[in-house]
């Protein structure tokens, strides 16, 4: 579903954050990719993305290279990637509802589509009693769960956690990496970088640590090995 | 689907508008005080192209008849004048009709009509006032009528006493040349006053899109489109656009009102206020446009340096 073939990606002050990474991913599986600051888990996302492109190599997303993918059809592959991020990234003028139906509004969906499926999804990640607060007026693990919500409420066919629990207290990144899984149990593909150990091992699925932009090792059923 | 569209893009920008209360705010404010401007200049210039078209219907050339002058003498004279192309009009006041204005004019100054009675008999001659259709063809006129071998066809020459052309020549001509000046004038500073509003607009949303820079980046990874990501910011500029467009509507009518005494005070009798009144719509559809095209053209430049990217 996803192949990174000998990628590499140095910017222009010289500093590389990607050197020769090849890497398959298969759907439905759920990767961690671990590795200190700086190692290159951000960069992989970001390529992934497509908001950067490689310097060398290629990425494909379900064997589309996606450096060819022109402006006007990004917002296409976007939708089919739901992505989270460690400083959650919502919008600060929208109320969690409206955060989550934002999404299925820019994939062009139905108003009464929108209508069952978003508190559907609030009610997964149990946020329904605070559907209609404000970013402002949630903590940092309901925050979390307002983008997981708005991430999943397409059905992508791929999830990216990009330090997902980075800024969250144990009994949050529980709760969030339980949610993950239930995703991933459901058939999505899970991408998911973190530096956090217990994470990892709890997990129990396929582990790739990276240090200076290498892979350095990639494991089936690994553990947090830095 | 594309009205669905639509209709989602419209309700965000609303939306936007009112839960940024105070980024709307300051964008209206700046925005008012641009249109103040785009509608002060606009006004004032109108204002002034009347007042000096007022001025220029005072410019004219008397002819001042000789006492002796029969009336078909002078009505002939009036005819060859009327032929001239450059002529607009050739109005005839007749001796009693002088006097009878002369004593209207001055019915407040007993002293001056004291005198006039003394006189006994009108001592006012018979006018022939011509009017041109430009200031500058006073001067063809003028020539013509000190151009003996044309006037003389017939008896006419005798009959003119006095031409006052000259005798206007130089107020004629700095008024000639003021009317040019302040109509070039006026061109450059309502340019310029326009050229200044857009640019403080342009800035001040520009400077609130800044703010929403992050929330940008947020819609376009979530999958939207240019057009959806852009649509609200549009919609939010031409809310700001028609917003200070109306506080502006409204803000002119008691500025105008204070402005009426002063204004009226230097043109006696032409007044702000009433023309505000009389060319409302006009005024309303100019500032409503500007407003909105002021808005939605700043948004939609402003949000596109944040969609360059992939």
């Amino acid at each position: 579903m996803i192949y990174f073939d000998n990628v590499s990606k140095s910017y222009q002050d010289g500093t590389v954050a990607l050197n020769g990474v090849t890497l398959s991913i298969k759907q439905g599986e759920f990767v961690s990719i671990v590795g200190h600051s700086g190692a290159g888990k951000t960069t992989l996302v970001k390529l992934l993305l497509g908001e950067d492109n490689p310097t060398t190599g290629s990425v494909s997303f379900d064997s589309v290279n996606i450096k060819k993918i022109k402006a006007k059809d990004m917002p296409e592959l976007r939708r089919r990637i739901g992505v989270i991020f460690q400083d959650f990234r919502l919008l600060p003028n929208k109320t969690a509802y409206e955060n989550v139906a934002f999404a299925m509004e820019v994939a062009g969906k139905a108003d009464e589509e929108i209508a069952s499926d978003v508190p559907h999804v609030l009610e997964l990640v149990d946020l329904t009693k605070k559907m209609w607060n404000f970013p402002r007026q949630l903590s940092g693990g309901e925050l979390q769960r307002v983008a997981i919500a708005r991430a999943i409420v397409n059905q992508p066919d791929l999830i990216i956690a990009d330090e997902p629990t980075g800024n969250l207290d144990p009994i949050n990144t529980y709760e969030i990496v339980q949610i993950l899984k239930k995703i991933n149990d459901m058939g999505t593909t899970v991408i998911l970088t973190t530096h956090n150990k217990g994470v990892v091992e709890a997990l129990g699925k396929r582990v790739i640590t990276m240090d200076h932009g290498r892979i350095i090792r990639d494991d089936s059923t690994g553990k947090y090995a830095l | 689907m594309f009205w669905t569209t639509i209709k989602r893009i419209i309700k965000a920008g609303f939306i936007s508008f009112w839960r940024n209360g105070s980024v709307s705010l300051s964008a209206v404010f700046v925005m008012i005080v641009a249109l103040f401007m785009i509608a002060s200049t606009l006004l004032i210039t109108a204002f002034l192209g009347t007042a000096l078209k007022d001025l220029q219907d005072k410019i004219d050339i008397n002819i001042y008849v000789d006492e002796k002058a029969t009336e078909p003498a002078i009505l002939s004279l009036k005819e060859k004048i009327e032929i001239l192309p450059e002529v607009k009009s050739v109005s005839y006041i007749s001796r009693e009709q002088a006097l009878e204005n002369f004593r209207i004019r001055h019915e407040n100054d007993h002293r001056i009509i004291q005198a006039l009675d003394e006189i006994g008999d009108n001592p006012l001659p018979a006018t022939l006032t011509i009017k041109a259709k430009e200031p500058s063809q006073y001067e063809g006129i003028s020539n013509f009528l000190s151009n003996k071998s044309e006037l003389s066809a017939g008896s006419t020459l005798s009959i003119v006493s006095k031409v006052n052309y000259n005798d206007n020549k130089v107020a004629i001509d700095r008024l000639s040349k003021i009317i040019i000046g302040v109509k070039k004038l006026g061109g450059i500073i309502t340019a310029m006053m326009i050229g200044i509003s857009i640019l403080i607009t342009f800035n001040t949303i520009r400077l609130a899109i800044f703010i929403a820079r992050d929330e940008i980046g947020v819609m376009r990874l979530v999958g939207g489109s240019n057009e959806y990501v852009r649509g609200p910011f549009v919609v939010e500029g031409i809310l700001y656009g028609l917003v200070a467009a109306f506080l502006t509507l409204i803000l002119f009518y008691p500025v105008t009102y204070w402005l009426k005494n002063t204004t009226q005070v230097f043109y006696g009798g032409v007044d702000l206020l009433h023309y505000f009144v009389a060319n409302f719509v006009q005024i309303f559809v100019i500032i409503i446009l500007s407003g909105i095209a002021l808005g939605a053209v700043s948004s939609y430049l402003a949000v596109r340096k944040y969609l360059t990217s992939k």
